[in-house]
């Protein structure tokens, strides 16, 4: 099968999606004479023009209000934040508006769009600029949140994302985008809300996504040369959650680490925590363990960065834990 | 023109009623004082073009031609409201109407504008979307991007401002560094317009020609009409921050009285009144009986509506 980067699933999944429905269109900061700040909407002016490729002045909150008010007359915008860290200055259009306007118009007017864009820390990026914040759109019901971690998932999630007639928080990788994975040429669909057992396991599970895969990779080999054989689920979807792969996934270990990007309060990570507990108490030998992004601000110098985010020293401490008990 | 803004304002009048009764909760804000605003533009629009409000909808709705019944039944909570009671005084929404919403953030709803008229072009529809809020909307973030895009992109977009003079308590010379929203069009290369919005027919006729500019594809303007709600911000506020004489200064330019006066002026006859009248007030009981007699939204419509499935 052919290799292609996570960048270029991206692209792929739009200028598809913009070929197959007219009423897809693409709205953001630089996505077109500049080619997109992350080069994923790279060529898609040329071939589509300026109705469709839309460049916006620096509005988050504009833009994204047109994107919904758009929505509400049957279009399918894809919104890009130019990163997931702008977006909170939008984040009244995203709560107030698209997650809520079909519950208030008691099911008449849904509000099919995609907010897309890379999230997650940068290399030496610093506080404003590299941050994980999926926990804030799982947190509202109304929203979806799709967060792949490979381009295989990216180009799946992506289409069926803007087919989706639901909000979609669409967090790419920042750092993600030159990786590359195994892609078929013909076109597929990924459901939004199925895991992926990324690979199989049987000593203990480790659950993670985005970028938390590739954490686990960083240390995938130091797991296996203690002789340990870990299954990792990769979940892909937030919101919804594929509740029955977790649930399997931690039946066959009966040891569960989480590892995350993002902060550990409040986030992703403590939900999942909760959910297992709640659903496989009886089944389980350990504590469920995390491994995330520090409670601290994102620091500048590259050995803090590198100490606050999950790293194989951090996650190898968490798996002698583990399998401790 | 005279009946609906006697129909809002009997129908106004019935809901604060009801409210005082504590037959429904939440926020309720009435429109009583301003009718000539909504009415006078909303006639300027035709059926295929769109409307865009606030918590302080109640007027709009029933002008564009919301059915009554199932307004009232969504103020009651009750499953045949407009929108089966999950939104209450502040959302009604009426997609067959073209009626997106009324909307609870101030001034969010503006943004949400300027996109249902890129949607327009977009699909090149020949229509031109309203958007009503108030003139302490016109210090938030997202009016000034949604203004910013619309003149930018020349989209089909009506911005009318509704100066009632206040935002809850605070007078505009408190809230607004220039007290003219009007002239914030000027920063935007928009078109502008201000003018008093107590009698309905010159209402009408100076929104027309703003309404037609955008359905050319001219571009949006945005319009200031003065006005003045005879109420408090809503049905919790007495209102103690104004003078009784500033309250019955307004009050003697009473759109209703004023477009009655007219009409008498013209030959109309109290016979007609008092049949108006009548219409009006048996549309309002209709309302009130059947939203008391309808059942309220079944328990599991607590999760319906959340994400299409
Ligand atoms: C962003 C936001 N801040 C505060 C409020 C609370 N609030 C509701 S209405 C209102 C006053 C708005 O006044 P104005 O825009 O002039 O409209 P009016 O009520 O006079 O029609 C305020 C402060 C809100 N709903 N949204």
């Amino acid at each position: 099968m052919p290799k292609i980067t996570y960048r270029e699933a991206v692209r792929r999944a739009m200028i598809e999606e913009m070929e197959r429905d007219p009423n897809v269109f693409l709205m953001g900061e630089e996505v077109g004479h500049y080619q997109g700040a992350y080069k994923c909407s790279q060529g898609m002016l040329e071939k589509f023009g300026e109705m469709r490729v839309v460049d916006t002045p620096i509005s988050e909150q504009g833009f994204a209000g047109v994107g919904i008010g758009a929505a509400m007359l049957g279009l399918r915008p894809i919104i890009e934040f130019m990163t997931w860290n702008f977006s909170l200055v939008a984040f009244d259009q995203i709560y107030n508006n698209a997650a809520k306007i079909l519950y208030m118009s008691g099911g008449q007017i849904p509000i099919p769009i995609v907010f897309r864009g890379p999230g997650g820390a940068g290399g030496m990026l610093a506080a404003q600029h590299s941050q994980s914040l999926e926990a804030l759109y799982v947190h509202c019901p109304g929203l979806k949140v799709v967060a792949p971690a490979t381009a295989y998932d990216a180009y799946g999630l992506l289409k069926s994302s803007i087919r989706d007639n639901n909000p979609v928080i669409f967090i790419e990788g920042e750092v993600l985008y030159n990786t590359s994975w195994e892609v078929p040429d013909e076109e597929f669909l990924i459901p939004i809300g199925k895991a992926d057992v990324k690979r199989e396991g049987k000593d203990f599970t480790i659950i993670t996504w985005n970028r938390g895969f590739w954490f686990t990779m960083e240390a995938l080999d130091r797991i296996l040369k203690e002789g340990y054989d870990p299954l990792i689920l990769d979940l892909r979807s937030l919101r919804p959650m594929d509740e029955q792969a977790i649930i399997e996934a931690t039946l066959k270990t009966g040891r569960v680490l989480i590892i995350e990007e993002g902060w550990p309060r409040a986030s992703v990570g403590s939900y999942v925590s909760d959910f297992i507990q709640r659903n496989c108490f009886y089944d389980l030998h350990a504590p469920i363990l995390r491994v995330s992004q520090e409670d601290v601000p994102m620091p500048y110098a590259r050995n803090l960065e590198r100490l606050s985010l999950p790293n194989p020293d951090k996650i190898m401490q968490a798996v002698k834990t583990l399998m401790s008990f | 023109m005279y009946r609906d803004m006697l129909l809002i304002r009997r129908f106004e009048e019935a809901a604060a009623r009801l409210y005082a009764q504590g037959k429904f909760g939440g926020f309720c804000h009435l429109y009583i004082g301003q009718e000539a605003v909504g009415t006078g533009v909303i006639y300027a629009l035709q059926e295929k073009d769109y409307i865009i409000s606030t918590y302080r909808d109640h007027g709009h709705a029933l002008v564009r031609g919301l059915d009554p019944r199932a307004l009232m039944a969504e103020l009651l909570g009750k499953r045949t409201g407009i929108v089966k009671g999950k939104g209450g005084s502040m959302h009604f929404f009426d997609v067959h109407k073209n009626f997106l919403g009324g909307h609870g953030i101030v001034g969010g709803h503006v943004a949400l504008a300027s996109g249902v008229g890129w949607a327009i072009k977009y699909k090149k529809l020949d229509a031109v979307v309203v958007a009503f809020f108030g003139e302490g909307a016109a210090n938030i973030g997202a009016f000034h991007e949604g203004l910013n895009l619309a003149a930018l992109w020349k989209l089909p977009v009506v911005f009318v401002c509704e100066n009632n003079h206040y935002s809850m308590g605070t007078p505009i010379y408190r809230a607004l560094s220039v007290p003219d929203v009007s002239i914030r069009a000027v920063a935007y290369n928009m078109e502008r317009d201000k003018f008093d919005g107590d009698d309905v027919l010159y209402v009408y006729k100076r929104i027309l020609p703003y309404i037609e500019k955008a359905r050319r594809g001219e571009g949006p303007s945005l319009i200031e009409i003065s006005t003045y709600r005879f109420r408090g911000h809503s049905m919790s506020d007495p209102a103690k921050y104004r003078t009784p004489e500033e309250v019955e200064t307004w009050k003697r330019r009473d759109p209703i009285s004023r477009a009655q006066k007219m009409l008498e002026y013209n030959g109309v006859d109290e016979k007609e009144f008092a049949r108006i009248e009548a219409e009006v007030r048996n549309i309002v009981e209709d309302a009130i009986r059947f939203s008391e007699e309808s059942p309220e939204p079944a328990p599991y419509e607590l999760y319906t509506d959340v994400y299409v499935e």
